[in-house]
């Protein structure tokens, strides 16, 4: 039973990898990509009771935390150019 | 006892299998919908219905041991951070100018 939910999350990941490949917006690859570490999340979780090492939610725990990292400051780099503190920064450039 | 286990069983295997369903269902939503804001709601039920009832089907199964407690503590991150995520992303494509069309193509 945890190989149907392995197999149908790999094919979640194939459809929302060509969402990600052929996405006409930059917010349609965000969208692809935070789609895709849900995905990942859920698939080492079920792949660690499948090969009978649920030690592998560690590694799902640390990824969903990477995934809602890297989708913050894609969005904040998208809107302001800069990664760090954007009002300084800006006043810098300008000033 | 064993008819517990297998009561047990039986739930967690209609929990995993409504989860593969759903995920399913919301990444070909994502695949094959119009626009950007209709991939959105799409994407919802995936973080919605389908990683809940996941979760929930892999604690049914290990039992109360140590591995249900980091999977809750996985479900109580994404529970705060999906919809975090999600709204930061409509908000930053509604600010750039992204708008729902107001009537859709029927093809």
């Amino acid at each position: 039973m945890f190989l149907v939910a392995t197999i149908s999350l790999l094919i979640g990941m194939v459809l929302v990898l060509v969402r990600l490949f052929f996405g006409p917006t930059v917010y349609d690859r965000v969208l692809a990509v935070n789609a895709f570490g849900t995905h990942t999340v859920l698939f080492i979780g079920v792949l660690g009771f499948l090969m009978g090492r649920p030690d592998f939610l560690d590694i799902a725990l640390l990824y969903a935390l990477i995934n809602f990292v890297g989708t913050i400051t894609i969005l904040k780099f998208f809107k302001y150019r800069v990664i760090g503190d954007p009002h300084r920064d800006i006043e810098e450039r300008s000033g | 006892m064993q008819n517990l286990n297998f009561l047990f069983d039986i739930i967690s295997w209609t929990l995993l299998l409504a989860g593969s369903f759903f995920i399913i269902i919301g990444s070909f939503g994502i695949y094959k919908f119009p626009e950007f804001w209709s991939r959105l709601q799409a994407s919802s039920v995936i973080d919605s219905l389908g990683l809940y009832a996941i979760l929930l089907g892999l604690g049914v199964q290990s039992g109360f041991t140590f591995v249900t407690v980091k999977l809750i503590i996985i479900g109580l991150f994404l529970f705060l951070t999906g919809p975090t995520s999600t709204h930061a992303l409509a908000n930053a494509a509604f600010i750039s100018g992204l708008r729902p069309e107001e009537k859709p193509e029927t093809n």
